[in-house]
């Protein structure tokens, strides 16, 4: 077992994991934070999507001690008591159906937006490729990141609220 | 109040949804909880000479590891079902773990139960199993031939039934009069339904009581139960409590029972524990059925002027290594039944051969049996067309049912209730712009360059199947009425029980539209309770487009019978006769005097207090109703694709997509337009990228995401919606169903449309999936020709 520190949607945690734990593992049965989905293990699907250091990567293909010291921001840490504007796009724009890849997908639009703060609607799709929805067919996701990026700016350090 | 019932409101679900707080099967966790793995035949067909669990049981963390044989020595029936019986129809046992003969990669020969799942999984690589491989078989048309492989002793050449529709006879006369005859051959290709969820089951056996409780990803938690107790498992059903939590979507591969359900609460029942098992992704595209799978040859016989005379079609349809749950009737009843199309055909013929291959078993996928119908007979419109020198908006029009022929009966078994086909082919080709797009086109194919492709698909859906009596008489082993039961509180608030299930629907909020506008209440108000055994009465559960049609209409006829109380109710309470009460907005009252109305809140109050009630009337108000249909739904429409080609790598480029439809009366356009959007992106990946194949030892080889073209958010464009409303005529709601209509229409416009623009290289149809290669290649031997 090896002993990490890691501060997970404001709240900082030392645990101790088996060396091979995958991170998406860690999250959601370690700290019981279920909204991070697995669609694939592979890195392919996108549902694991979380933020470290206020990047988008994929949780299914990082091992939990390779986040030791990082700060982790969930779909559980990305908003208090108001909707960050990206679920509320999400939810305004029927950008989702199961709402099994939202999670994902609402992580990796946040780094998106982070970047490109105005995209079009190629840049947004683009910006998505790596997280599949199959209910969709991606129309209305366009949609919800357009209304999220119109209420930029966004905060700047996403789960310290 | 503002009536909810055709407004796009925001869905209840959400708020839930994008927090992170839907609660998946895989999200659940119970104290003491233990993790199964499933241990999977790698060959597509093989004996099973030994296997030795030794060495996985001594690993530190696991429980047990079980075969088959523990299977049979605990008494149990542990066979998973098959719940669509046709004529002659070979239905050789699907056991639930393999004992003898494993029949596809990824037949379960043992189970590891373990403390956790990476223990689990450790484990399953010291069972050792002993096989010795046999041929394999995976063609659907091939397997017939002399000396392939035999699956199942019980069906010889590897047929599991012969099924035809139509007059043969006069449909063969037909050919022997027509002008003109194009005949196409087709490989619909195998698709996997690939919810972004993976299967996944938690099961929580409790032996004081012998209560087997099992949370999983269901579409039909009831038909779960009542599988597991018929067949797999053998338990009293009032012992087996089956809840769907969230559910990631499902898209038909979460309708069948499948032996892993049964696995894993068998090992509970074994342990004593809770078990969960998830299945991978790869797992899941072993495991989950597939759809589509045809060989089909087709023929079309027309006069001089573009009339279709006949039409004729043979199926070899792929059933996989057994028969899945309803799988008989996807490419029966649920194919060659749409074989008429929206057109005045005067005589079809269809003969269908299931067969026995050592793939996946295959049933329903969206769409199923319909976008295979669609594909064939829109395929040999555009043939035709070519052929004749129509263009294919024109021999559409010559060949539409006309909307005063309805109700129609067409020549194989459906009759077609209401439509107007012309008004949304005219709304299509007015959005598109068509005459502009073909002076485009013309441009192009003379100047050189990137080629432009029109195609469309002008198609019927039958859907909401029904009546239960006539979809028992073709074969179904169950149902297809469901269950709405409203329950009034004595505050006035509603608590409403639909057998529908939602994975991703929205039926939270559409149904509770239903519920609010009918009654006049305010929609939060309204709750709706699905997916639980115990708090459902029965429900045969949501797939083929059948929700809003029986299961909203089940809920809208409750409503009416608490009305219908209500008003009796009031009449006594304002001492008026029931005649004289007017029901609006929510309150009775009698004509006059509005001021003295009763509102719901009243009456649900008095109707609970039972102090002063009619005589001979029962306390409480809620209502149960089991409806029936009479008949099918049909949604048609017409979607047309815009495509452009690059003939120098064959790559494909969707320009636009339009899409009209007719789904009757519509209760949220939102979500009625988000499941079309769905389903059109699902038809267009038939169309052009996705395809599941098996290699000729039967392994699957587009098995992960990294093989298997799942559509991206770059791949796809925006697509221009619109509809037409045609109610149905014999739903409380007029409503029809959307969940499929995109992935039925599609693969046939946006095939159509590539092929069109291939024409300058005289290439007339080209197999699905469209890729580069594919198209490529095409063009080349065209060039050498």
């Amino acid at each position: 077992m090896v002993k990490i520190s890691i501060n997970v949607n404001g709240k900082d945690y030392e645990k101790e994991v088996a060396p091979r734990l995958l991170l998406v593992h860690f999250l959601r049965e370690n700290l019981r934070l279920t909204g991070t989905h697995i669609g694939c293990e592979t890195s392919l699907c996108g549902a694991c999507t979380v933020l470290m250091e206020g990047k988008a990567i994929k949780s299914c293909t990082q091992l939990a001690v390779q986040a030791d010291g990082a700060s982790i921001t969930t779909i559980e840490g990305l908003s208090n008591d108001k909707l960050h504007p990206l679920q509320e796009g999400f939810w305004e724009e029927h950008g989702l159906q199961c709402g099994y890849c939202t999670p994902g997908m609402i992580m990796a639009s946040c780094d998106l937006l982070e970047h490109t703060p105005e995209p079009n609607e190629q840049e947004i799709r683009h910006g998505l490729k790596g997280n599949l929805c199959r209910c969709t067919g991606y129309h209305n996701i366009v949609k919800a990141v357009q209304y999220a990026a119109k209420k930029l700016p966004l905060p700047s350090s996403i789960g310290d609220q | 109040m503002a009536r909810v019932f055709g407004s796009s409101i925001k869905r209840r679900e959400d708020p839930a949804l994008v927090t992170g707080k839907g609660k998946y099967t895989d999200d659940l966790h119970l104290p003491n909880t233990s993790y199964a793995a499933i241990i999977r035949s790698p060959y597509a067909h093989a004996h099973i000479d030994g296997i030795d669990t030794s060495k996985a049981v001594a690993l530190e963390g696991v429980i047990s590891v079980f075969t088959g044989a523990d299977i049979q020595k605990s008494g149990i029936p542990g066979v998973v079902p098959v719940g669509w019986l046709l004529p002659d129809m070979k239905t050789p046992p699907h056991p639930i773990i393999a004992t003898e003969t494993v029949r596809y990669v990824g037949d379960a020969v043992a189970v590891v139960v373990a403390e956790d799942r990476y223990t689990a999984q450790d484990a399953m690589d010291l069972v050792q199993v002993e096989y010795s491989p046999l041929p394999a078989a995976t063609n659907p048309q091939k397997t017939t031939e002399e000396g392939v492989s035999q699956l199942h002793s019980e069906a010889p050449k590897n047929i599991a039934f012969e099924w035809e529709i139509g007059d043969q006879k006069e449909t063969e006369e037909k050919f022997v009069d027509a002008s003109h005859t194009v005949s196409i051959c087709i490989r619909n290709n195998r698709l996997l339904s690939h919810p972004i969820e993976t299967r996944a089951a938690l099961a929580d056996y409790n032996s004081s009581n012998d209560q087997l409780t099992l949370w999983m990803t269901s579409q039909n938690p009831h038909v779960h139960r009542l599988l597991m107790s018929l067949a797999s498992l053998g338990l009293p059903e009032h012992k087996i409590r089956v809840i769907a939590p969230e559910v990631g979507g499902g898209f038909g591969s979460k309708i069948a029972h499948y032996p892993d359900e049964a696995i894993v609460s068998w090992c509970s029942m074994q342990i004593d524990r809770p078990v969960k098992w998830t299945s991978t992704r790869s797992e899941s595209n072993l495991t989950d059925a597939h759809g589509r799978d045809h060989v089909t040859q087709a023929e079309l016989a027309l006069t001089d002027n573009g009339r279709i005379l006949g039409l004729k079609v043979e199926t070899y349809a792929n059933m996989g290594a057994y028969l899945s749950t309803f799988a008989p009737a996807v490419p029966t009843y649920l194919h060659a039944t749409l074989l008429s199309g929206e057109y005045d055909i005067p005589a079809i013929h269809c003969r269908v051969v299931g067969t026995f291959t050592n793939t996946t078993p295959v049933d329903a996928s969206r769409g199923a049996g319909r976008p295979e119908a669609t594909f064939i007979i829109e395929r040999l419109m555009d043939l035709a067309a070519n052929k004749i020198g129509l263009d294919p908006v024109e021999i559409r029009r010559r060949n539409f049912i006309s909307p005063e022929a309805f109700p129609y009966q067409t020549q194989v078994a459906l009759q077609y209730d209401s439509g107007n086909y012309e008004g949304a082919l005219k709304k299509a080709l007015e959005i598109a712009q068509y005459d502009d797009l073909r002076a485009e086109q013309k441009r192009r194919h003379e100047e050189g360059g990137k080629l432009l492709g029109i195609g469309l698909s002008t198609y019927i859906e039958a859907c909401g199947l029904a009546p239960s009596a006539v979809v028992g008489s073709l074969g179904a082993q169950a149902g297809q009425w469901e269950s709405g039961e409203v329950r009034v509180h004595p505050t006035g608030t509603v608590t409403v029980y639909s057998g529908s299930f939602s994975h991703g629907q929205g039926h939270k909020t559409t149904f509770a539209q239903i519920v609010s506008d009918r009654m006049g209440i305010d929609i939060e108000k309204v709750d709706i309770i699905q997916g639980d055994t115990n708090e459902v009465h029965f429900g045969w559960g949501s797939y083929g487009s059948r929700s809003a049609a029986v299961g909203g209409s089940a809920i809208a006829l409750s409503v009416d019978k608490v009305i219908e109380k209500g008003r009796k109710l009031a009449a006594h309470l304002l001492e008026a006769s029931e005649e004289d009460i007017i029901f609006e907005d929510g309150s009775f009252f009698v004509q006059g005097t509005p001021e003295k109305a009763q509102s719901w809140d009243d009456i649900a109050l008095q109707a609970h207090l039972a102090h002063n009630l009619p005589p001979g009337m029962e306390p409480s108000l809620n209502a149960s109703t089991f409806y029936d249909p009479a008949n099918f739904t049909f949604p048609f429409g017409t979607h047309l694709a815009v495509v452009e080609v690059d003939p120098k790598t064959g790559m494909v480029s969707l320009l636009r997509y339009i899409a009209v439809d007719d789904v009757g009366n519509v209760i949220n356009p939102m979500i009625v337009d988000g499941q079309i959007h769905g389903g059109i992106a699902h038809g267009i990946a038939q169309a052009l990228w996705e395809h599941v194949i098996y290699d000729e030892s039967g392994q699957l080889v587009t098995g992960e995401l990294l093989d298997y073209a799942l559509p991206k958010p770059h791949m796809l464009v925006s697509f221009d919606l619109d509809r037409t409303i045609t109610p149905c005529p014999h739903n409380p709601l007029g409503v029809k169903g959307a969940g499929e209509t995109g992935t039925i229409a599609s693969p046939a416009a946006t095939v159509n449309a590539v092929i069109d623009s291939l024409k300058p290289y005289g290439i007339t149809h080209l197999d699905m999936p469209l890729t580069p290669e594919k198209i490529w290649s095409a063009i080349q031997e065209s060039m050498k020709a």
